[in-house]
């Protein structure tokens, strides 16, 4: 098969430009990912330009690198002069392709992601990204043409209320009133976007706007007076969170996605080593510390190890960081956890108190609060006030190793999900990114993947949105040329957004899809399994039965290699093949048995003491020991 | 369940009120009622908020108010220590023969007539929530055409100001 090079393809437009005008220069524009050409802190006198100029000069005095997005009627004025800005602007298939790849590129780089759309449907078709970073706390900045403010209300061909549907799914939005604010509202939105509890935020633009007069100077002043995110805690509830630490006989590190947001993994690390608690981090913060550590009892919740559940369940302190006590973590919300100290600290003061009651609320950066709460811990433990953990260690320990994370092999003599994804993990290695799909398998990819590193596992946690995986490979891998990126998706998820991969294999993003392909919408024919009496209502896709469609004709079709798997003994050398090829996405469809199932499992409602390790198997606790 | 008394300024700006009030719907709370209006700073806003809720559901919805990035500060006025209004108009039926007698109730709430018609008369009343409960119970008798009522406004007694402050300053 004939496949695009990453350099021969992607800017093969942009070099007949730049032939024909010899004023560009073509290597500048070839390599995106350099720094822009306008720095951010270059002050710009006041110059005449249109709207649409003024939007694309506000993105690069903000040092965008790249946005991924699909033109149309009313946000066709912006795409002109991005025609010739320092701005990548990576063309996908569907809109949903650029939101959540503006995600994946945000989650991987720690810098905001920005999408762009047309109105109307372009506009809709964001809603289930900005949706997805708003659960998930990303910066995002969405940018969408408006039809010309004189048919605004009417009913206008492509025109949907997007400020007004988005509403409740954005930390915040604009609808731009008049070409002068363009600057101020950029940099208001990137500011939002990234600061406090990182979010979505989006800018809705009229044609009109686009195309009025306007003059164009950095940086603007920024008009936020009801915009305050506290970011240093109170000293006093510091203090308190640390005697209860010292004091505390069962303690727990709860870790959650915002410890990632702070960039405080390392203070976590120390914090967890000085005081020798145990840490469980959700499925937003996995590799925030490190799953080999032995201070590591892993994952929460539904499908979290026995170690962790317990953990929390049993703790008599625990100690949030950036965590919101999410109805997948806590089960049943009045018996979770029921005779924990509870200290919360969030940088969002409406998160503390929201579902459990908190004893020590502290409001702030995790990073902020990780450093002073050592500066704490330690005065305290000067004055020798420790505790000896050892016993509740023994415990966890002993369910350590009677409850580990482990599957048994299908009996039906199929591949096992499971371990195509453990040896995944393995042979990859700890350096590269994970993307993860909704279902089976990225329960099965947070648990049998190791993540020694923060910002290499990325996933849709709070929105649990299926089609999540390769467009957010693609924005990861964009941000990070240099690392393997690596989907981990299911079949179901696989056929909602793979419409990107042609995307990928044209701009030169080499991702790599493991499909763990098992003919059906897994995790809800898990549940068919256990509460609808095996009865498969409408789960079953059809890819094993029929093979339709054909994932490596489809993977060949969209630009990329396709291979297939079907044995255990193919599995490490599929993986050797897909990591051989670095100038195309890679597409495996590894077919795999379907009645694998995840668990651990607290069942959706339930309590936290009702831990299933195995399908009939309860854990057995030992009361005593309490 | 007890009534509480939000007094929220926010940005003048457009859509503000639908922030507000989409977050009220959304976090599952029932507005009892809610007045807006222009502050002595025309960049600044009051929205008077009654909610019926218990203390710490409201301290959640205050929080997720806090949140919104127009809003600049929210007080619950507590009514011991505040004075709050609000404005009914009432059109009753009134004859000659019911006419005086309804003239008399007016007098007696310190209401006033605003309009008049061959066999009703438009009555114009503010007062609390308990005193115009108190006259439409007595109109009714009368017999009630239509009615109107405003939401409430609150204001704190004293002479401490809350719309003093540098957030609002700067709006």
């Amino acid at each position: 098969m004939t496949r695009p090079t990453p350099e021969t393809l992607a800017h093969t437009a942009r070099r007949a430009r730049a032939a024909a005008d010899p004023t560009v220069d073509v290597d500048q524009a070839a390599t995106r990912t350099a720094t822009p050409a306008v720095p951010a802190v270059r002050p710009t006198a006041a110059t005449p330009i249109s709207g649409a100029s003024s939007l694309v000069r506000s993105l690069e005095a903000l040092e965008v690198d790249v946005v991924f997005g699909i033109p149309g009627g009313a946000i066709l004025p912006a795409y002109d002069p991005l025609y010739d800005s320092t701005v990548r602007h990576i063309l996908v298939r569907h809109e949903q392709g650029a939101g959540h790849a503006a995600t994946g590129y945000a989650q991987a780089t720690g810098k905001v992601g920005v999408c762009i759309a047309t109105s109307g449907p372009g506009a809709t078709n964001l809603v289930t990204p900005i949706a997805d970073a708003y659960m998930d706390s990303v910066a995002m900045v969405a940018i969408t043409g408006q039809v010309a403010s004189p048919l605004i209300g009417t009913d206008g061909f492509q025109e949907a209320d997007i400020q007004g549907i988005t509403l409740p799914i954005t930390k915040h939005n604009f609808l731009v009133q008049n070409a002068e604010e363009i600057p101020r509202v950029l940099a208001e939105a990137f500011h939002l976007a990234s600061s406090g509890r990182p979010g979505p935020v989006l800018v809705d633009i009229p044609k009109d706007v686009l195309q009025a007069s306007t003059t164009f100077s950095w940086p603007p002043t920024l008009d936020l007076p009801g915009y305050r995110p506290t970011l240093h805690p109170h000293g006093k509830q510091i203090r308190e969170a640390a005697r209860l630490m010292a004091a505390a006989r069962r303690p727990v590190l709860y870790v959650g996605g915002g410890v990632l947001k702070a960039g405080a993994t390392d203070g976590l690390r120390r914090l967890a080593e000085l005081t020798g608690i145990p840490v469980v981090t959700t499925l937003m913060a996995l590799g925030a510390f490190p799953d080999s550590h032995q201070q590591h009892l892993g994952m929460p919740g539904m499908h979290g190890t026995v170690a962790a559940v317990y953990g929390l369940q049993k703790a008599d302190l625990i100690i949030a960081l950036g965590a919101r006590f999410d109805d997948r973590v806590t089960g049943k919300l009045d018996s979770f956890a029921p005779d924990a100290a509870v200290v919360h600290a969030d940088i969002d003061p409406a998160e503390i108190g929201k579902n459990r009651h908190v004893d020590v609320p502290i409001v702030g950066d995790a990073k902020h609060v990780i450093d002073e709460l050592i500066t704490a811990v330690t005065a305290e433990r000067s004055t020798g006030r420790t505790t000896d953990l050892g016993d509740w260690w023994t415990q966890l320990d002993d369910l350590r190793n009677r409850y580990p994370l482990g599957y048994d092999e299908p009996v039906d003599g199929t591949l096992s999900p499971q371990y195509v994804i453990k040896r995944l993990g393995e042979i990859v290695g700890p350096d590269a990114i994970f993307v993860a799909g909704v279902g089976q398998h990225q329960m099965w990819a947070s648990q049998f993947i190791s993540y020694e590193k923060p910002y290499t596992w990325l996933n849709s946690g709070g929105l649990g949105t299926m089609g999540y995986a390769v467009p957010a490979a693609m924005g990861a891998k964009v941000g990070k040329p240099d690392t393997v990126v690596w989907a981990v998706d299911g079949d179901g998820c696989f056929q909602m957004t793979n419409q990107e991969l042609a995307t990928c294999a044209l701009e030169g993003i080499p991702v790599k899809i493991a499909v763990i392909n098992n003919g059906n919408l897994g995790m809800v024919r898990q549940w068919q399994t256990l509460f609808y009496n095996e009865r498969y209502s409408n789960t079953e896709l059809g890819t094993h039965k029929h093979r339709i469609p054909d994932f490596v004709k489809l993977a060949e079709a969209l630009g990329c290699v396709g291979l297939r798997c079907e044995s255990a003994d193919d599995v490490d050398k599929t993986i050797a093949a897909a990591m051989e090829i670095n100038d195309a996405p890679v597409v495996i469809d590894f077919v795999v048995g379907k009645d694998a199932m995840v668990w651990p499992m607290v069942a959706a409602g339930t309590s936290n003491d009702e831990i299933m390790f195995a399908r009939g198997v309860r854990p057995v606790f030992d009361e005593d020991d309490i | 369940m007890t009534m509480h008394t939000l007094s929220v300024l926010v940005e003048n700006k457009p859509g503000v009120l639908a922030r507000v009030s989409g977050l009220f719907s959304r976090r599952g709370f029932n507005i009892d009622s809610l007045a807006v209006g222009e502050t002595e700073n025309p960049d600044v806003s009051r929205i008077t908020i009654v909610v019926n809720a218990e203390s710490s559901p409201l301290e959640q919805v205050t929080k997720q108010l806090n949140k919104l990035v127009n809003v600049l500060k929210i007080v619950e006025l507590d009514p011991q220590v505040s004075v709050a209004r609000e404005l009914l108009l009432v059109k009753v039926r009134a004859d000659r023969s019911a006419r005086s007698q309804v003239l008399e109730t007016v007098n007696l709430f310190r209401a006033r007539v605003v309009d008049v018609a061959p066999d009703t008369l438009t009555i114009e009343a503010t007062g609390t929530p308990d005193k115009l409960d108190a006259l439409l119970r007595d109109l009714e008798a009368f017999g009630i055409k239509e009615m109107v009522q405003s939401g409430l406004v609150a204001i704190g007694r004293g002479s401490r100001s809350i719309t003093a402050g540098p957030a609002l300053r700067a709006a």
